[in-house]
């Protein structure tokens, strides 16, 4: 198991340089220059040679690489070239955001997915499972901006329920943050709910037909009881991956919803460093969701690794199928 | 199991829902909508208009100001002398003003701004300003001598802008996050992202703000623009981003719709000296095969004053030369034959990502077309297009709206990005900026306004309107933009 975690660990070392290189590559051949943008058409040379010096743009391309990788190294994102306050203060704002938002649409997945896997798996090929998989097909295909657009206006314009957008800081309540949140994280989860719970229902229809439900059921267990007390157990694992991955991409994917609800997520916040070419913050937002990314990934091939032996011994059985 | 999985759910959403607030109306404080957050606080230091529209007038002021329909007026200076030959600006404080620190404001602070903002290497996005100035001394705490190295007929307007304003020196430092200066409002917290607050200053000097607090909110996205107006999250948004939505307020009484005018002249920018464009029968052909109502009406959803030169039609000084451009698709035609192109050429048309731009763009496109000329649209965002084409000149034509005031002065400038090189215009610019007589003025600035159209420099489009979205209830928002600013020293609610 030691060897097993020490290898992924070291992937994990060099997926996370390699990607710094390749962002901070991508960041400089991207046009425009930060200083010129921060002053305007109206600006004279001698200012925007004052600010290029005052960003350290005036430095070679090497020579910033390694202080911005030296700087991550010791907890120092540099200073935000719009902001001029230090980027991880700016990101940990917006965290408080985006952390919640992703938790409430990531608690609205794991609560309503397997609910919605577990009535269509047992009553499988009824109407009912007919209508979960017209839905859940939707619900994968349907853009989650549109879907945003559609909850403003039944929920905070037609009925009145909800704020319209934006956020005024937890500050005020964890109540209202949490009302503002809603919307947000129900358009986030729908899609992902959508794909979980076609998943989960697929896995809970193979595991039904295994042996040992079998004679679970043979036992005298109702379908459901059986599917809850033993297919469910075995459709988990991969539920476990995709679900980590459903995490870190309801936290770097809310790009969209948050620009729709006007939320001051990080989605939001590379978004605008993006056009304002803040292109430290940029690459450093993008560095940190690589760096979640890659270490949730970990943990999940981690718990992989603990819960299947045969994952980390890299050894795999011959699957024994028996036919229908 | 379902039932135990879905009570927590039910229980949450009940909780949500309980503590939603319900909305009362505050009569002491009031939400505006801006479409772009400012980057920092600091007007001296960076060519945001998102820092002035929440800053200028509210919480920094300068010597001199805008007022709402454009004129200039007194601000931290109560009055002035100027010397005979037009060099020498003295003047005179207001008496009693204190920044929001509780220090006070006088001549010491004036020539600390100045200097500063003119100062070798210094990051004020508006230097050219300042460029006159000589020296500026405080010759008692009240009065300010200011001498310039020639007669500058604006130099008031030049310390009306925001990039002008007064700041202290011991709140320099900060200035980015928490901005302190002398006007009605206090800054009060900035949610970075979301909302700036500001709140009335009670010893303000002058006559003090009817609000106790404002609050701007910041909502790039069109559709959650229409949103929080409509759900009320919003009380007035000016600037408002989505004209295709208008019909909605335009018919709720809840709301009115005022199309006001900004300094923003609409271009259709040629690059003078790129192939056929470098000459001038070339570029009146372009003007020529321009329909402007159409344009209007296609890319501004009617809204925007049709423009003939590069000057604002509100300003009393305007010239309407519209009609030396007026739409004639034939005598195009005969224009580009007569300058051999009569199969017409093709040239890049280079779009930023304003609407007015990329939907202007394409009408531009069909209606260029239909005399000829091949014009491949390109779209950038603003740092490409400060690169590619503000800076590099690499271009054939490119839409923009030049919003600084009365900004005719940049045909005056050979290396700038449309490239109009002629020591005539210079000459009028120089004399004019050298006059100090209204009347004289007026003339000179008129006939600048009517070479540059006969010139062809550029196709001049339309002046590009700001809609403002406002609860009715709100009274005495500015209409106009004769600045990038929201004043909100005189806003109130009607009872």
């Amino acid at each position: 198991m030691l060897i097993y975690a020490l290898r992924k660990a070291g992937l994990l070392l060099l997926s996370l340089t390699l990607s710094s290189l390749v962002i901070f590559a991508l960041i400089e051949v991207i046009p425009g220059d930060p200083a010129q943008f921060m002053l305007g058409i109206g600006a004279e040379e001698d200012s925007l040679a004052a600010l290029r010096q005052e960003l350290g743009l005036d430095q070679p391309a090497p020579q910033r690489y390694l202080a911005w990788i030296g700087g991550m190294l010791l907890g120092d994102f540099g200073l935000s070239y719009t902001y001029r306050i230090p980027v991880l203060d700016v990101v940990m704002e917006r965290l408080a955001v985006s952390l919640p938002l992703a938790g409430l649409a990531m608690a609205m997945v794991l609560v309503a997915a397997p609910v919605i896997a577990i009535i269509a798996a047992w009553r499988h090929g009824s109407t009912a499972d007919h209508v979960v998989g017209g839905m859940t097909q939707i619900g994968i295909a349907v853009p989650n901006f549109w879907l945003a657009i559609l909850l403003i206006h039944l929920f905070a314009l037609g009925l009145g329920w909800f704020p319209a957008g934006g956020f005024s800081g937890w500050h005020n309540g964890s109540g209202a943050g949490l009302r503002a949140l809603f919307l947000p994280a129900l358009a986030l989860a729908i899609p992902q709910i959508a794909i979980l719970a076609r998943i989960m229902r697929e896995e809970l229809i193979r595991a039904a037909d295994q042996d040992y439900f079998r004679t679970a059921r043979a036992k005298g267990l109702g379908p459901l009881e059986a599917l809850l007390r033993h297919a469910l157990r075995n459709a988990l694992l991969p539920v476990l991956t995709i679900a980590g991955m459903q995490f870190s991409f309801l936290l770097a994917g809310a790009i969209i919803v948050e620009n729709v609800f006007a939320l001051p997520g990080l989605g939001r916040l590379v978004f605008q460093a993006i056009a304002q070419r803040d292109l430290i913050m940029v690459e450093s937002v993008v560095m940190l969701l690589v760096f979640a990314v890659v270490v949730v990934s970990f943990l999940v091939e981690l718990a992989y690794g603990l819960a299947d032996p045969r994952v980390r011994t890299g050894v795999r059985p011959p699957r024994v199928r028996k036919g229908p | 199991m379902i039932t135990r999985i879905l009570s927590p759910l039910c229980l949450v959403l009940t909780a949500v829902l309980l503590v939603s607030p319900l909305m009362a109306a505050d009569r002491n404080s009031m939400t505006i909508g801006l479409q772009l957050e400012p980057p920092h606080l600091d007007p001296t230091s960076a060519a945001a208009g998102a820092i002035d529209q929440v800053l200028y007038a509210n919480v920094f002021e300068g010597l001199t100001r805008f007022a709402r329909d454009g004129s200039i007026i007194p601000g931290l200076a109560k009055s002035w002398v100027i010397s005979p030959d037009g060099a020498v600006y003295t003047f005179t404080l207001n008496e009693n003003v204190r920044f929001h620190d509780g220090s006070v404001m006088d001549a010491s602070d004036v020539k600390f701004s100045l200097d500063r903002a003119r100062a070798e290497g210094s990051t004020n996005a508006q230097k050219a300003l300042f460029a006159g100035i000589t020296s500026v001394e405080a010759t008692d705490s009240q009065t300010v001598r200011i001498t310039l190295d020639e007669a500058n007929g604006q130099f008031l307007f030049n310390m009306a802008w925001g990039d002008a304003v007064i700041v202290a020196e011991e709140s320099i430092g900060a200035i980015r996050t928490k901005p302190v200066g002398t006007g009605p409002f206090i800054m009060e917290r900035w949610q970075k992202g979301d909302r700036i607050i500001l709140s009335r200053n009670p010893d303000y000097w002058g006559e003090p703000a009817r609000l106790d607090q404002v609050t701007f909110r910041f909502i790039a996205d069109p559709n959650a623009a229409y949103a929080a107006i409509m759900a009320g999250d919003i009380d007035a948004f000016p600037g408002y981003p989505a004209p295709e939505t208008l019909p909605g307020f335009e018919s709720d009484p809840r709301f009115r719709v005022i199309a006001g005018s900004t300094e923003g002249e609409t271009i259709l920018a040629i690059n003078n000296q790129a192939g056929p464009l470098a000459d001038q029968r070339v570029r009146a052909a372009i003007a020529h095969a321009i329909d402007r109502s159409a344009l209007i009406d296609g890319a501004m959803f009617g809204y925007g004053v049709p423009i003939g030169t590069h000057f604002a039609p509100h300003h009393p000084d305007y010239l309407d030369l519209t009609q030396l451009s007026a739409y004639a698709p034939d005598k195009a035609k005969n224009l580009l034959a007569e300058a051999g192109y009569a199969n017409g050429f093709e040239t890049t048309l280079k779009l930023p990502p304003p609407s007015y731009a990329r939907r202007g763009g394409e009408i531009i496109q069909a209606q260029l077309a239909q005399v000829g000329i091949t014009a491949r649209i390109e779209t950038l965002e603003w740092a490409q297009w400060l690169e590619q084409v503000f800076r590099g000149k690499d271009y054939g034509l490119t839409i923009v709206s030049h919003t600084e005031p009365y900004d005719i002065g940049i045909y005056a400038r050979p290396d700038y990005y449309f490239q109009y090189d002629s020591p005539a215009f210079r000459d009028l610019i120089k004399t004019l900026s050298a006059t100090n007589d209204p009347a004289r003025r007026r003339d000179l600035v008129q006939s600048a306004q009517r070479m540059i159209a006969e010139d062809n420099v550029n196709a001049f489009l339309f002046q590009l309107p700001q809609i403002n979205v406002i609860n009715a209830g709100v009274m005495g928002m500015w209409e106009n933009a004769p600045t990038q600013a929201t004043d909100m020293t005189a806003v109130y609610w009607q009872d």
